[in-house]
């Protein structure tokens, strides 16, 4: 099950995080987690929210450079060598790990990590024959 | 999708006639009101005397169109110098408009016309539309600012007297602009290039796509902007761009235009005349060499130009054209002689930046040239906004993409440009002539 991750454009100065979280939070579309990978110039603020369709409208709208990427959500044992074993899934794979972080809040024993893979259905499949739980949308973004 | 013509004319169009004068005639036509206008000069404006009797010239010096060489040229400074009447040729009475430049340094400059120039600019701006196939039936959206601005004005009279629809919407307003577009079913708009891209923009924002408009047809002038650009522009919204040229100091839009051919810009030369010099030796350019633009007014009665330097820079294009307009024709004006900075010992024009960054698939032409000096050494950032197209939620595509810009800039250019991708909308939009270069260097 992918999810939908939406990605903005920043240029990396003083303040430029605050406006789009401001529009987010005034809309009512709360943000479950985010990562902001960052240059010397400019930033891509990637963010899971409650509602991607709305935020994806509401960002663009107000003039973002927004992008709508599918990624995929999986359940990791929270222990020594539990992203081992998930990563060895594609250790002799086609598929590419663009780029990972974590969710915000864990199951149980178990976190939540968001994979962008070059080919989401392809590490979808492999997930599945190797028995790893992949997160559905709607815990995800209802939780 | 190609948009077929909204009106009937089809064919030909009786308005375009003088464009196909024999070229015989055309040149008698040209030194007999050639004759007549050094005369007009000669007898009304004192600037003009004065440099005639100084050269020893008199109006019977001129025997063929190519005694025009003898005459003294006109340069900017002379009507800021003779601000704001000196220049006139007739007296107030006859006078029934006046026009003035945006004066961006000191002083604007003052341009005036009579009841027969009005006539004759009107005539210049109905064979411009013509030429590229508006007629009568077609819906113009005026973009051109209307007030002192000659842009405004000169295309409202010809549209109008073309027969066509005109929407004197002027500039600005950009919402609005895009409504009235969609609900009065527009086929052409005349603004300026810089400013249909932000309209092309807006729209897209707004959710509407020129390709579902009726409009088939841009009048693009009154600044620089390059082929690559007219690819661009002609892509993204499904309409023919032309190119359209003019300045006050001779009339105002409607010195040229291209035609369906879009090779080159015709000048009306019946009534403006055209020489390319080389601007350091002031020797003419040969057919097909690059130099200055230079026009004489042939038929402008208040305020004749004799040999005005237009600090553009073009070259004839050689050889007759497909159309069979027998008017000689200019290369797109990508390059002002004034627009050029100098960075590092090397000349710069926009236009070069802007062919440069257009290389790059999905990029949009919003962006800013900012010079600084740092340590005394001078540096060039070239801003570009960042669009839906390019980005990327990886990091390693971004750094592509800026690599790609640079190396494109430094390809062009021969010197290095740091290039700077910023936010949509970083840099302000300009609802007349675009400003490119912002220059913090102190140069004394």
């Amino acid at each position: 099950m992918k999810i939908h991750q939406l990605s903005l454009f920043l240029e990396n100065k003083p303040g430029q995080l605050t406006a789009p979280c401001r529009d987010l939070a005034d809309a009512g579309i709360d943000i479950r987690t985010l990562s902001l990978a960052d240059t010397q110039q400019f930033g891509i603020l990637r963010l899971i929210v409650s509602d991607w369709k709305r935020g994806y409208e509401l960002l663009r709208d107000k003039g973002y450079v927004v992008k709508d990427t599918e990624v995929v959500a999986i359940e990791v044992p929270d222990r020594p060598g539990g992203l081992l074993e998930v990563l060895k899934v594609f250790e002799k794979s086609a598929v590419n790990i663009e780029y990972m972080y974590a969710f915000t809040f864990g199951r149980g024993d178990k976190a939540v990590l968001i994979f962008r893979f070059d080919d989401p259905d392809a590490a979808i499949a492999l997930l599945n024959s190797a028995g790893i739980n992949v997160v559905g949308s709607v815990e995800v973004y209802n939780r | 999708m190609t948009k077929t013509a909204g009106h009937g004319l089809g064919g030909f169009n009786p308005v375009s006639a003088p464009d196909y004068l024999p070229v015989p005639l055309l040149r008698d036509l040209q030194l007999a009101r050639l004759q007549q206008i050094v005369r007009r000069a000669y007898e009304n404006v004192g600037h003009f005397r004065k440099q005639m009797d100084a050269r020893d010239l008199n109006p019977d010096s001129i025997k063929s169109l190519q005694d025009i060489s003898k005459l003294p040229f006109t340069v900017k400074n002379d009507l800021r110098d003779t601000y704001p009447f000196g220049l006139f040729a007739s007296p107030m009475g006859d006078i029934v408009r006046l026009h003035a430049s945006s004066g961006t340094t000191g002083k604007p400059i003052v341009v005036a016309y009579t009841k027969d120039d009005v006539e004759v600019w009107t005539s210049a701006m109905m064979r411009a539309f013509a030429a590229c196939g508006v007629g009568s039936g077609d819906i113009i959206q005026n973009a051109y600012g209307y007030g002192l601005f000659t842009g405004g004005l000169g295309a409202h009279y010809g549209g109008e007297a073309l027969g066509a629809t005109v929407i004197p919407i002027s500039g600005g307003n950009t919402d609005r602009q895009i409504m009235v577009m969609k609900d009065f079913g527009v086929t052409a708009i005349a603004c300026t290039p810089s400013y249909f891209l932000h309209l092309l923009e807006r729209a897209s924002e707004l959710g509407v796509d020129f390709h579902d408009l009726r409009v088939r047809v841009g009048i693009f002038g009154a600044e620089p902007w390059s082929e690559t650009m007219r690819r661009r522009i002609e892509e993204m919204s499904g309409i023919k761009a032309y190119d359209i040229y003019g300045l006050s100091e001779i009339v105002g839009p409607g010195v040229g235009i291209e035609c369906s051919c879009q090779c080159g810009l015709h000048i009306f030369e019946d009534h403006f005349y055209p020489e390319i010099i080389d601007p350091v030796t002031n020797a003419p350019c040969a057919e097909g060499e690059e130099g200055e633009l230079v026009l004489t007014t042939l038929s402008k009665q208040a305020m004749p130009m004799i040999r005005y330097r237009t600090r553009d820079i073009t070259s004839f294009v050689e050889g007759p054209c497909a159309c069979g307009r027998t008017l000689r024709r200019i290369k797109r004006i990508g390059r002002r002689a004034d627009d050029m900075f100098i960075i590092r010992g090397v000349n710069v024009f926009p236009s070069q930046i802007e062919s440069a960054l257009l290389a790059v698939e999905g990029t949009l032409p919003h962006y800013q040239i900012v010079l600084t000096r740092e340590k005394g050494l001078d540096q060039m950032e070239v801003q570009v906004e960042v669009t839906a197209e390019v980005f990327s939620d990886r990091i390693g595509a971004l750094e592509a993409l800026h690599t790609k810009l640079e190396s494109e800039l430094e390809h062009t250019l021969g010197i290095r440009a740091e290039v700077r991708l910023v936010e949509p909308h970083a840099i302000q939009r300009s609802e007349g002539k675009a400003k490119r270069v912002i220059d913090k260097r102190n140069l004394g």
